[in-house]
C-alpha cells in the first residue's frame, strides 16, 4: 500500500518510507486542523449574524468589513484573559478536561471523505471510529464538571452524561440503518452507493432515520434546544462555569467543531457527501461532477440549520428530554430497521442488486 | 385526550415548522430594524426634551423674570431659584440651577413658563466626567440657549400651532 501520494513522496525521497509517511500526515493534519478551526471561527460570526437577522437585528458588524474580523478579535480578548483554576478543584483533570473534549472532535476528521479519492484515513471501519470517538467527547465535559469541584459544573456533567448515552444509542441505529442501505462501514463506499443524483440519497429511503440522527446530533452536541448541560437559567453554564479565557475557548471551540462535524456526516450518510444532486441529469459537467463544493455546499446548509433551530425553539425541559431520547427516538429507528429489513430482503429500493 | 390529528401533529413537528418558518421567514424577506446609532439617528420631534437652556429675547435681554413658577411645578425639585433686583431694577434671578441628576425630563418647567425662558432642547448626547457637572447653572444654561437659539426657535414655532 503507497500511504504517500507520488508528489509528496518525490519532495521527500531523500527520506526513509517511514519519516516520509509521518511528515506527510503531519502536514496534512495541520492543514485540515486550521482549515477546521478557520471554519469554525466563521461559525461563530455567521452563528451571530444569522441569529441575529432572525431577531430583526444586524449582529457584529464593526470589527472589518462586515464584521469578518470579529472571530479574531474574540480569540484575541480570549487570550488575553486570565485562565482562572478554583483553588479546590482537581488542577490536572480541571486544565485537561477541555483538550478531551476537543481532541476526539478533531480526531474524527481524519477519517472523513472531503473530496473524491481523498480521505486523510481511508479505514473500513471509519464508522465505528466516528461512534467511539464521538462518544469520547463527552469524558471531557463529565471530568470538566467533576474537577471544577462546583454542584452546578457537577449538575452539568451529569446531564451531559445522561444526555449523551440516550441520544447516542438512537444515533447507532440510525447508522445501523445506512450501514444497511450502504452494506459497508466505510464512509466513501457510503457516499458510493449513494450514486446517481439527488433521488439515489439515503434521505429518501431513510427519512425517520435522518431526522432522528440530525436531531441527536443536535443534542449530541449540546446546541439549543438541548442545552440543558449549560442551561444558564437552571445552572448558571454548566461544566464550564468556572473556566474562562483560553481553557474556556476550548470547549467552546469543541462545541462549534463538533457541530461541523455532525453537519458533515450527516450529508455523508444521507446526502451524499461530495456527491452532486444534478449526477445524471442535464447539466453543464462542471455541475455534475463529485467535488468538494458539493460536500461544503451540504455542511453549509445543515450548520445553518444548527442556527436556525437556536434562534427558533425554546429549551426543552430535561424531562422532555429524556422521554424523547428513550421512548420515541429509540422506538422509531428501530421500527424503521425493520422496515428497512423487510425491503432489503424484498429488493425494494435503491439497494436492489 | 389524544386524538389522531394531535397524534399526527405530535410526530410530523407540524408546530415545529410552523415555528422555523417564522424565523425564516424574518431571515430571508424582512428588513433588520436596527439603527446603526452614530452614523444613523432616528427622528426626532420638536417637541424633544432632552438637556436645558434659558433663552434671551432677541435683544439680548434674559427672559427668565424669577416668577419660581418652574421651581414650583418641579416634582422632582430639581430646580433652585434665588433673586434680587437687578441694576436696572427688574427682578432677576441671581441663582438658577437645575439639577440634571435629580430632573426627569418631564417637561413641566417648560410648560409653566410664562415668558418661554426655560425650554428642554432636543440635545440628549451629553455626559459629565467630574462630580459637580450634573447642575446646570444659570450661566451654562444661558450658553446653550445662544448657542442653540436657531434650532430652540424653530422647534418653538413647529410646535405653536399645537398649543
Amino acid at each position: 500500500m503507497n500511504l504517500v501520494p507520488e508528489f509528496a513522496a518525490n519532495l521527500l525521497a531523500f527520506l526513509p518510507e517511514w519519516i516520509q509517511a509521518i511528515v506527510w500526515y503531519g502536514v496534512v493534519a495541520v492543514v485540515l486542523f486550521v482549515s477546521v478551526i478557520l471554519v469554525m471561527a466563521f461559525l461563530t460570526l455567521a452563528e451571530r449574524r444569522v441569529i441575529g437577522s432572525m431577531q430583526a437585528r444586524i449582529g457584529p458588524n464593526r470589527v472589518g468589513p462586515g464584521g469578518v474580523l470579529q472571530p479574531f478579535a474574540d480569540v484575541l480578548k480570549l487570550m488575553l484573559k486570565e485562565i482562572i483554576i478554583p483553588s479546590r478543584s482537581s488542577k490536572f483533570l480541571y486544565l485537561v478536561a477541555p483538550l478531551l473534549a476537543l481532541i476526539p472532535a478533531l480526531a474524527t476528521w481524519a477519517v472523513v471523505p472531503l473530496w473524491p479519492g481523498f480521505t486523510v484515513a481511508d479505514i473500513d471501519a471509519a464508522l465505528l471510529y466516528i461512534l467511539a470517538l464521538t462518544s469520547a467527547g463527552v469524558y471531557g465535559v463529565v471530568l470538566a464538571g467533576w474537577a471544577t469541584n462546583s454542584k452546578y459544573a457537577f449538575l452539568g456533567a451529569m446531564r451531559a452524561a445522561a444526555q449523551m448515552i440516550a441520544y447516542e444509542i438512537a444515533m447507532g441505529f440510525a447508522l445501523v440503518g445506512v450501514v444497511m442501505a450502504a452494506g459497508s462501514l466505510n464512509l466513501g463506499a457510503i457516499i458510493e452507493a449513494q450514486r446517481g443524483g439527488v433521488f439515489s440519497y439515503f434521505v429518501w429511503w431513510l427519512l425517520p432515520l435522518f431526522v432522528v440522527y440530525f436531531i441527536s446530533g443536535v443534542a449530541e452536541t449540546n446546541r439549543a434546544p438541548f442545552d440543558v448541560v449549560e442551561g444558564e437559567s437552571e445552572i448558571v453554564a454548566g461544566h464550564h462555569v468556572e473556566y474562562s479565557g483560553m481553557a474556556f475557548a476550548v470547549f467552546f471551540v469543541a462545541e462549534y467543531v463538533n457541530m461541523i462535524l455532525i453537519a458533515a456526516l450527516t450529508s455523508v450518510f444521507f446526502f451524499g457527501g461530495w456527491l452532486s444532486p444534478f449526477e445524471g441529469y442535464p447539466v453543464p459537467a462542471w455541475l455534475a461532477a463529485p467535488s468538494f463544493f458539493w460536500f461544503f455546499a451540504k455542511i453549509s446548509f445543515f450548520l445553518f440549520c444548527f442556527l436556525w433551530f437556536r434562534a427558533t425553539f425554546p429549551r426543552y425541559r430535561y424531562d422532555q428530554i429524556m422521554r424523547l431520547g428513550w421512548k420515541v427516538f429509540i422506538p422509531v429507528t428501530l421500527v424503521w430497521i425493520a422496515v428497512e429489513a423487510v425491503f432489503l430482503i424484498y429488493k425494494i429500493g435503491p439497494w436492489a442488486p | 385526550m389524544k386524538t389522531p390529528a394531535s397524534i399526527f401533529k405530535t410526530f410530523f413537528l407540524t408546530e415545529l415548522f410552523v415555528g422555523l418558518w417564522v424565523t425564516l421567514r424574518q431571515f430571508a424577506f424582512r428588513p433588520n430594524v436596527t439603527i446603526l446609532y452614530p452614523e444613523e439617528k432616528t427622528p426626532q420631534s420638536p417637541r424633544f426634551r432632552g438637556l436645558h437652556a434659558q433663552r434671551r429675547y432677541p435683544n439680548g435681554q434674559e427672559r427668565c423674570i424669577a416668577c419660581k413658577l418652574c421651581e414650583a411645578v418641579c416634582p422632582a425639585l430639581a430646580i433652585t431659584i434665588e433673586s434680587d433686583v437687578s441694576e436696572d431694577g427688574t427682578r432677576r434671578t441671581t441663582r438658577y440651577d437645575i439639577d440634571l441628576f435629580k430632573c426627569i425630563y418631564c417637561g413641566f418647567c417648560e410648560e409653566a413658563c410664562p415668558v418661554d425662558a426655560i425650554v428642554e432642547t432636543r440635545i440628549h448626547e451629553y455626559h459629565m466626567e467630574n462630580r459637580g457637572e450634573n447642575i446646570m447653572t444659570k450661566d451654562k444654561l444661558l450658553a446653550i440657549g445662544e448657542r442653540y437659539e436657531a434650532m430652540i426657535a424653530a422647534d418653538k414655532a413647529a410646535d405653536a400651532r399645537y398649543r
